[in-house]
């Protein structure tokens, strides 16, 4: 569901305050249907606590916008069934085996009863752990996990998968399949929302938007930025961004 | 409702993948009912009685006999100074000294009256002081119904309505009862819930259309089945092994455990709100919650021989009105009509816990 141009997040004015300070202040941006939208930011930029608002976690202190075309003002509920989201922190249950986590997930999105023994088998194929589907999820290596994470928030085709700095922590070439994976998702039309600290990883993306205390500091395509600041790559646009900051 | 069920699935499997957790949650209470039963007794067993006097006095020699003929006690030394006594306290060769002064029987021919003194060993109190109160019924019940009355007169006979043998059983096992549901609900509950938190699950589980409502009940029921498989062992226990009887009936008895259930729950939800850290959570469940209802709910000591201020701290307890509750019908077979006051305490509580503990998760998360 998008709006008549074409855009699947319109956020307008966005602002979100913690008593006397402002988190998010007064952004404004959209993402188009099937982009890869990276959302940049130093650490305590707000990236985190605008994104909790997009996903139906928190209400925004004032400003307004939309989601799959849910307002983010009241229609959590809707904006919740039609996201797929994959945190920060790995999060999976280590303790439970990896269909078992399928499962879990699948049934908390509703999913009917095959369609889950589907998936059982689907996503540990696709991900080439057939074996290990059996096993629990705290006996896989960390890359693994991820691409597991990030197939379980799938599961549910969403229209819109947000992906919380989904690399943190993987080598590098775990990180390049995981791209891989991504736009991958991309292609199918899914739109992609995701953070991250990896410079090299913006390059990937359709758009990125740089946010620095609590603002949008600049948007646009790579290309773009890297001929705005006459900067060879994202690296040293974010940098030259970034140390504007005086929040920390 | 499909959702609900697989996330109740999910936390069966948590609990049964955890053997070891299961293990100590199945066995805790079988393991708490025969400590509280066999080690921790406050009956007097095997006391053992020194005496000091003239042996050749023949009330004294009557009285002595009779103390060695009782059960409990046992004269283990016979002197004829007290000077030894301490010495045998610190060997711990003996619990209590009886002395008799000299020409007992004389003097209780003459004046009617003779002194007979009690030292015990008063390192530990309350034992001192209950083999004090025995011993000093054995014989004043020996000279009174011997030739002379003494000054004390006989011992009034007294009737233990509920409990003739005056078994610390009848006391123990609802006090176990109070303490493990607490245990089980509250900090299982609790840390169950913020281990999600700690692990980042929490989030996941948030973002998800599961209502946050949803998430606390799927929670609850695991441990609900659980703590009611421990109430049953510990009936079973108490009834076959322990010969507490159940005088009152079934049907209250679950009705009262499970609103206590529910009391424990809120409580488990609310240490889960405020704590971030699953050692948090265990450490203010075990020092602000295990510990207050050992202490307070009257298991162990009487809150009526409290100070008045200690009294009133332990009216917060919940287990203190659940456990009233349990001994009046399992002991004294009382219907509900004999315990209206405790059950409206215990179910505002619950109702107060539940309501600010499901309103705080919903605005911290």
């Amino acid at each position: 569901m998008t709006g008549e141009n074409g855009n699947i997040i319109e956020i307008n004015g966005l602002t979100k305050r913690f008593g006397s300070f402002t988190a998010v202040d007064n952004i404004s941006f959209h993402v188009r249907k099937g982009e890869i939208f990276g959302f940049l930011g130093a650490n305590g930029a707000g990236k985190t606590t605008a994104m909790k608002i997009l996903c139906g976690l928190s209400l925004p202190t004032s400003g307004e916008g939309t989601v799959n075309g849910f307002s983010i003002n009241g229609e959590q509920e809707q904006i919740k069934r039609h996201i797929g989201y994959m945190s920060q922190k790995f999060s999976l249950y280590p303790d439970l085996k990896v269909w078992e986590n399928i499962r879990l997930f699948g049934g908390i999105y509703g999913l009917g009863f095959k369609e889950l023994r589907k998936k059982c088998v689907s996503i540990p194929e696709s991900l080439g752990m057939e074996d290990y589907a059996d096993k629990s999820v705290s006996s896989l290596p960390l890359g693994w996990k991820q691409k597991l994470a990030f197939s379980i928030a799938m599961i549910h085709n969403p229209e819109i998968v947000f992906l919380d700095e989904p690399t943190g922590g993987v080598d590098p070439e775990t990180r390049r399949m995981f791209w891989e994976m991504i736009c991958g998702a991309a292609e199918n039309g899914t739109t992609v929302f995701v953070t991250t600290h990896y410079m090299d990883e913006a390059e990937y993306c359709d758009r990125v938007s740089i946010m620095v205390d609590g603002r949008i500091a600049d948007i646009g395509s790579p290309e773009e930025l890297k001929g705005r600041y006459g900067e060879p790559d994202m690296d040293s646009v974010f940098r030259k961004l970034a140390t504007k900051a005086k929040r920390f | 409702m499909k959702e609900f069920l697989s996330f109740t699935k999910k936390e069966f499997r948590h609990i049964f993948r955890d053997r070891r957790t299961i293990l100590i949650v199945l066995v805790m209470p079988v393991v708490q009912i025969i400590l509280f039963g066999f080690a921790i007794s406050t009956e007097i067993n095997n006391v053992r009685i020194d005496i000091v006097g003239d042996m050749t006095d023949p009330t004294v020699r009557k009285l002595v006999q009779r103390i060695d003929n009782n059960g409990y006690l046992e004269v283990k030394g016979i002197f004829t100074g007290t000077d030894v006594i301490s010495e045998r306290f610190r060997r711990n060769e003996s619990d209590m000294a009886v002395c008799f002064e000299d020409d007992f029987d004389k003097k209780l021919d003459k004046k009617g009256s003779a002194t007979v003194k009690l030292i015990g060993d008063g390192s530990d109190p309350n034992s001192a002081q209950i083999i004090a109160n025995y011993v000093t019924g054995v014989i004043s019940s020996g000279t009174g119904d011997g030739k002379k009355e003494t000054t004390a007169g006989s011992p009034l006979p007294v009737k233990y309505m509920y409990n003739p043998s005056m078994l610390s059983s009848y006391n123990f096992v609802p006090g176990v009862m109070g303490l493990i549901l607490t245990l089980i609900c509250s900090m299982m509950t609790a840390i169950s819930i913020v281990k999600e938190k700690e692990f980042g699950t929490m989030e996941l589980l948030l973002v998800s259309p599961v209502k946050p409502i949803w998430i606390i009940i799927s929670k609850a029921v695991p441990y609900f089945v659980l703590s009611t498989i421990n109430l049953v062992t510990i009936l079973l226990l108490s009834r076959f092994v322990m010969h507490v009887p159940i005088n009152g009936s079934l049907l209250l008895l679950s009705a009262v455990s499970l609103t206590f259930i529910l009391t424990s729950l809120g409580i488990g939800l609310l240490i889960s709100v405020i704590s971030s850290t699953q050692k948090t959570a265990l450490l203010i469940s075990g020092m602000g919650l295990t510990m207050p209802t050992m202490i307070f709910s009257g298991i162990i000591f009487p809150c009526e021989s409290m100070p008045e201020i200690l009294q009133w701290f332990s009216d917060i307890i919940p287990a203190k009105w659940y456990i009233i509750m349990v001994k009046k019908i399992m002991i004294e077979g009382a219907g509900f009509s004999f315990m209206i006051k405790e059950y409206t305490i215990l179910l505002l509580m619950t109702l107060l816990l539940l309501g600010t503990s499901i309103r705080l998760f919903k605005k911290r998360l």
